[in-house]
């Protein structure tokens, strides 16, 4: 149990690492759902350790979720592209509202 | 033995996850986060989760890495994605995903053929995750189902050609 949430958090620092040092979109997104997975895996872990199915239930939601974030996103992004002929956010600043 | 396995799987895990977020080639991160989430199906079916592990390769490993790679194909339509296709047909970029899908390949017929099939005693079945499902959680379903068609109308309302006057 405690590895395996230790796994987790390093999964989750890996993911937040990308969030924050990548300045291309898209890898932006890839280390969201990175996040995500760690998520998932601490809803598992949960669910495992006490033997109960709702672990599982919420790491459903969270794919669901994980799939409605990626189609949005991934739609903002051709957007963007076609727009600015970019996927650097540094140039995108400009962008108020 | 149980936790060689685990601790096997979850090197392979981060190894990969932190080649993602690594490479300057988003075909690659690509290839790296398929393995990434193959390897996090064999923790949940060690962790006792069958069911979150099917469902972990056929949603993130099929439909939402077929999504990014749609993506991707579809920004790359420039001048230099001929020099790109040639790049990526080069062997030695695909050894590193190999080779970690090996020692997953590993791992898994470790699980199959050993002598105790893994089965923990906090194993939690696909019919419990169903009945739970269906059952107290009927209202996250009808709001999961209501998430998707958001995105549905949200993923059209976005993926719609330029108006002639932007």
């Amino acid at each position: 149990m405690d590895q395996v949430l230790l796994l987790a958090g390093i999964l989750f620092s890996i993911g937040l690492v990308g969030v924050m040092v990548r300045r291309n979109i898209l890898y932006i997104l890839l280390s969201l759902e990175i996040i995500l997975n760690s998520t998932g895996l601490a809803f598992i872990a949960a669910g495992a350790h006490w033997g109960q199915a709702d672990g599982q239930i919420m790491f459903m939601m969270l794919l669901t979720l994980a799939a409605a974030e990626v189609s949005i996103g991934l739609g903002l992004i051709l957007q963007i592209h076609r727009r600015y002929r970019t996927l650097d956010i540094d140039t995108l600043r400009q962008m108020r509202g | 033995m149980e936790a060689f396995t685990f601790y096997l799987t979850s090197a392979v895990t981060i190894v990969a996850m932190i080649m993602v977020i690594s490479r300057t080639n988003p075909v690659h991160s690509m290839m790296y986060l398929v393995v990434s989430s193959i390897s996090m199906a064999v923790i949940f079916y060690i962790l006792g989760a069958p069911f979150a592990a099917a469902l972990e390769i056929l949603v993130y490993a099929g439909a939402i890495l077929v999504l990014f790679v749609f993506a991707i194909m579809m920004l790359n339509l420039g001048h230099e994605s001929v020099e790109q296709e040639r790049s990526l047909l080069t062997p030695g970029i695909w050894t590193g995903p190999s080779m970690l899908s090996v020692i997953l390949l590993g791992v898994l017929g470790f699980i199959i053929t050993g002598e105790s099939p893994q089965s923990p005693a906090t194993s939690v079945s696909p019919k419990e995750v169903g009945v739970a499902l269906y059952g107290p959680y009927l209202l996250a379903v009808e709001l999961g189902s209501m998430l998707l068609m958001a995105g549905l109308i949200g993923a059209y309302h976005l993926g719609r050609p330029l108006l002639k006057k932007d």
